[in-house]
């Protein structure tokens, strides 16, 4: 999984998109959430979607690995048709890694169990093989000494951080990060944002939904701007912070920075 | 009026009614301590136990002032049945014993069913989600003396397989009716449990590409299991303490048997009161230590999450 060649069964090549939206509708009911939203991720790109609470950015990355199903358009992962009837949603999910704003994490486990759960009972790898990589993914996050620590007994930024850690246990090709510092403590979110952009350096392929602007402009590739279901602008960041041109873009940004 | 509350503005009490400002102050204080400790109190005190024993002692003294010189004093006649009551005649399993047994083997027979119910309420799959929601909600909302009745009149004395015959006791039928009820009120507890875990817990499952079976099975019921215990251990007092209602269909456990024993006395009536303290006192000191174990153990799980 974690080897980027081709895709033999899908044609799908590391210069296409890795995750490729493509006029995406989705609605709960009557209400419509996302409309004609349409993105490409490169791999290794950092991208962050930003935008008032209520205009779907949560949505639209829920979507991307299939906890949200859509109405029409087309998510693709490395080719893969996410929408499609017969979508092995294990195979997805083995390739897109999730962090929620809650964390989330298994309460009645440790940090190091919360790591190793998937790998060892999901992907069925050696335990030896997987708790040594749990233990580098401990360090990775700046965790040294929490392993055996249950996630009552670490505050919201460390759980936040071994949340991460359980995802890139997976190895995944491309992590979705949902609002993970939105539940913070101001003093904590720094020490999340910090491992992120560690990741993103490495060459992770990242999307963040986010409000911390601060990060978006240093670390992302490309921002995305949502409004009410549709994507209003979108730049690198210099030209998004710098030169926004839609007259919503401006406001919200006259709003938050 | 005005004066009174102003004096006592400062305990922030609910009321204005002078004559329930002590009771509302006393109720705030326990209020604020299990709120501190996470559960309701259950304490009994030496004084509690001071007033059962002046009552048990009047009641005795009654007796013995009723009864003729040549009978057989209140405790005297009590000490002379209480083994009958307790535990039968010799060689047998009656009496308080009995509804021990019946107890055990009640609460086994419906934690297993309640819980495969409990785990089918949760079902994907519509039709078997309603089918057991329906069995549950009937048992549960079914009055135990009247599953009681059905099934000890339902369940033939002895069952006929062609090669061999099956006695069936009347206790055994006891059992079965009820683990009914158990089953039912277990049935909900399982699937109260499972509901009450955040939606995050299987979200986040889900995204590790955990199959259902996976995240029901490692995930939400070890999680469920000790938010489960305080409950199932409530259920089984109240079971406990529903036994004797056997013996209205005659089953020999402690009821029957002080019945049977009052009556050999020949019913007198100062007796009966000491008799049924009796009862009540062994009742209540076997279910009571488990209540307080089971407030014990729910306060240690709700500190933990």
């Amino acid at each position: 999984m974690s080897e980027l060649g081709s895709n033999a069964s899908t044609g799908w090549t590391p210069d296409q998109p890795m995750v490729s939206i493509k006029d995406v509708y989705k609605s709960f009911g009557e209400l419509e959430v996302l409309k004609g939203v349409s993105m490409d991720i490169m791999k290794g790109e950092c991208v962050c979607i930003i935008g008032p609470s209520g205009s779907g950015k949560s949505t639209l990355i829920r979507c991307v690995n299939a906890l949200n199903d859509i109405q029409s358009g087309s998510i693709t992962v490395e080719g893969q048709e996410v929408n499609a009837p017969g979508l092995n949603k294990l195979d997805l999910r083995k390739k897109v890694g999730m962090v929620f704003q809650q964390y989330n994490l298994f309460p009645h486990k440790t940090a190091l169990q919360n790591i190793m759960m998937a790998p060892l009972h999901v992907l069925k790898q050696d335990e030896g093989e997987v708790e040594e990589r749990a233990r580098q993914l401990v360090k990775k996050v700046r965790l040294e000494g929490k392993e055996n620590s249950y996630p009552g007994e670490l505050s919201g930024g460390q759980q936040q951080r071994v949340a991460i850690a359980r995802s890139l246990a997976m190895n995944p090709d491309v992590m979705l990060f949902d609002e993970v510092t939105a539940a913070l403590d101001p003093e904590t979110v720094k020490e999340v944002l910090v491992t992120i952009q560690d990741l993103a350096e490495e060459g992770m392929t990242c999307i963040l939904v986010t409000h911390e602007m601060g990060f978006a402009r240093e670390v992302a590739n490309h921002i995305y701007f949502t409004d009410r279901g549709i994507i209003v602008e979108h730049g690198t960041p210099a030209t998004f912070f710098d030169d926004a041109k839609d007259p919503r873009t401006k406001e919200f940004l006259s709003q938050i920075l | 009026m005005t004066i009174n509350s102003a004096s006592h503005a400062n305990n922030k009490t609910q009321t204005d009614l002078p004559v329930l400002l002590p009771i509302a102050r006393q109720s705030q204080q326990s209020a604020m301590i299990e709120r501190r400790e996470g559960t309701y109190r259950l304490n009994m005190q030496p004084r509690h136990i001071a007033w059962a024993l002046v009552l048990f002692a009047l009641a005795c003294g009654a007796a013995q002032a009723a009864a003729q010189p040549e009978m057989l004093g209140p405790m005297q006649a009590l000490f002379k049945w209480m083994e009958f009551i307790l535990w039968g005649p010799e060689g047998e399993l009656t009496g308080f014993a009995l509804n021990l047994v019946i107890s055990f083997f009640a609460m086994m027979l419906g934690t297993v069913a309640g819980a495969a119910l409990g785990l089918m309420q949760v079902s994907l799959l519509l039709p078997v989600r309603q089918g057991s929601w329906v069995v549950t909600q009937f048992f549960r909302n079914s009055p135990w003396l009247v599953l009681l009745f059905t099934i000890m009149l339902l369940v033939p004395f002895e069952i006929d397989l062609g090669f061999v015959v099956i006695p069936v006791p009347d206790w055994i039928k006891a059992v079965i009716g009820f683990s009914l009820p158990v089953m039912a009120n277990i049935s909900e507890v399982v699937r109260g449990a499972v509901i009450s875990l955040p939606s995050g817990q299987w979200e986040s499952a889900e995204s590790l590409a955990f199959t259902r079976r996976q995240t029901m099975w490692m995930i939400i019921l070890p999680q469920c299991f000790k938010r489960m215990i305080p409950p199932w251990i409530n259920w089984y007092c109240i079971l406990a303490m529903a036994t004797p209602l056997c013996s209205i269909m005659g089953v020999e456990e402690s009821v029957t048997f002080t019945a049977q024993a009052l009556n050999a006395e020949g019913d007198r009536p100062e007796l009966i009161p000491v008799f049924y303290s009796f009862l009540l006192v062994i009742h209540f000191i076997y279910t009571y230590p488990i209540a307080r174990w089971s407030i014990q153990l729910e306060k240690k799980f709700t500190v933990k999450t």
